[in-house]
């Protein structure tokens, strides 16, 4: 029993301690934005590697999620003779849901873990330690950049995943099963919101680009400095990614389309 | 690492086709283009029995939607529902005695305010009152209606 609650202790404490050290992290990262500023090639780099990189992954799964949603859509919505609603029903689960949380997913997936196994290795082969003896600051030389870049990327990514989700939707409606593509689109354009529902979209993705980067660039600075620890925080972050994704959508849902 | 004036340029391609991504969603899926709220009156209508109508349903003359419900309250001294339309402020040359009324899109359809210009010279402002509505058909009652109707006659 002692052993129990002893192990209880002891777990609780290292969680709120890493709870901690994240929050201390994100101060010193978002303290650290302003100095990457005046060095635009740093966050070139990275968007790079964190947006430029994602990019194929992204339109191309938004265009299967899309066409899928189209196929589906059609063949519940032409029961109640309603097939000129499929534009409302592809468009808004795209742009509420689908988009923001598919798109921050595979984001976590391709560049969050290439962002923890980056900054692991680093921290395991010394990098980190060396650039301290040089008096260069890690945070903002490697951490900040690489945060912006994923905070400003993941919009932008979750926006194409929609755009061209809703393409592929309409692609596979009017082109495959013959849904009227005005009507497609004008229902679509009758029943969405600009403020309600892309704006929201927007939201969602913005708080999960927040979310996902700070997982991964924690994990990977706060990794055992082994070949095993950092291939276990590259896990983590994944997986925790997925959670706080998943998540923060239920609160972000209620809270944005609960009263309706 | 790559020549970096190629980095640049699929950088600046991919930042560019997000913001076309996110003006398509503006633009192209949401209503955006077709109406705003800053160039558009609002006009209150007095209803019976507002029905299933919703803020947000459209409002439409002769069957083009000139706007939108914007909001519905109930009068507790009347027992009213008040309506309230914000009309696109190009169509602003309805009549003042313009007559509403709910009307279902289809039989199982949403329901939206039909307006029905009446022959006054004057037109509907901003704030304006619309005296002559007529309520939402309530699909029970009139199936009640007809169905004690049709016994009735059977006697």
């Amino acid at each position: 029993m002692t052993e129990f609650l002893q192990q209880l202790g002891k777990n609780t404490r290292t969680s709120f301690t890493k709870l901690g050290r994240g929050t201390f992290f994100l101060v010193q990262t978002i303290s650290g934005i302003p100095s990457v500023l005046p060095r635009p090639r740093l966050l070139l780099n990275q968007m790079y590697s964190v947006g430029v990189l994602s990019f194929l992954i992204i339109t191309i799964s938004g265009l299967f999620v899309g066409m899928v949603l189209g196929l589906q859509g059609y063949y519940t919505l032409s029961d109640f003779g309603a097939e000129e609603s499929l534009g409302v029903m592809v468009a808004a689960s795209l742009v509420r849901e689908l988009g923001p949380v598919v798109s921050a997913l595979l984001f976590a997936g391709r560049a969050g873990s290439a962002l923890t196994a980056e900054i692991g290795l680093m921290k395991a082969t010394e990098q980190l330690s060396g650039m301290e003896m040089m008096a260069v600051d890690p945070i903002k030389r490697i951490i900040s950049p690489r945060f912006l870049a994923g905070f400003l990327s993941m919009p932008l990514l979750a926006a194409l995943f929609s755009a061209v989700g809703i393409i592929g939707g309409q692609l596979v409606g009017s082109g495959l099963l013959g849904v009227d593509e005005g009507a497609y689109w004008s229902q679509m354009q009758a029943k969405l919101d600009f403020h309600d529902d892309i704006i929201n979209g927007v939201i969602k993705s913005i708080v999960f680009g927040f979310v996902a980067s700070w997982i991964a660039l924690f994990e990977g600075y706060d990794a055992i400095p082994t070949s095993e620890g950092v291939s276990r925080a590259t896990t983590r972050t994944v997986v925790n990614s997925a959670f706080s994704i998943l998540g923060l959508d239920f609160i972000l849902t209620t809270l944005m389309f609960g009263d309706k | 690492m790559q020549h970096t004036s190629t980095q640049d340029t699929l950088v600046g391609l991919f930042v560019a086709s997000g913001i076309v991504g996110l003006f398509f969603l503006a633009l192209q899926v949401s209503n955006l283009s077709s109406f705003t709220e800053q160039d558009s009156y609002t006009v209150t209508a007095r209803f019976e029995n507002s029905g299933g109508l919703k803020v947000k349903s459209p409002v439409s003359v002769a069957g083009v939607k000139i706007g939108k419900v914007s909001a519905i309250s109930f009068d507790p001294k009347t027992y009213e529902s008040i309506v309230q339309l914000s009309i696109d402020s190009k169509y602003n040359t309805l009549p003042d005695d313009t007559t509403a009324s709910v009307f279902t899109a289809g039989l199982l359809g949403e329901q939206y305010v039909n307006l029905e210009a009446g022959g006054s010279d004057e037109f509907l402002k901003n704030g304006g009152k619309i005296e002559i509505t007529q309520s939402a058909i309530i699909l029970e009652k009139a199936l009640g209606q007809f169905l004690f109707k049709s016994a009735e006659e059977k006697k």
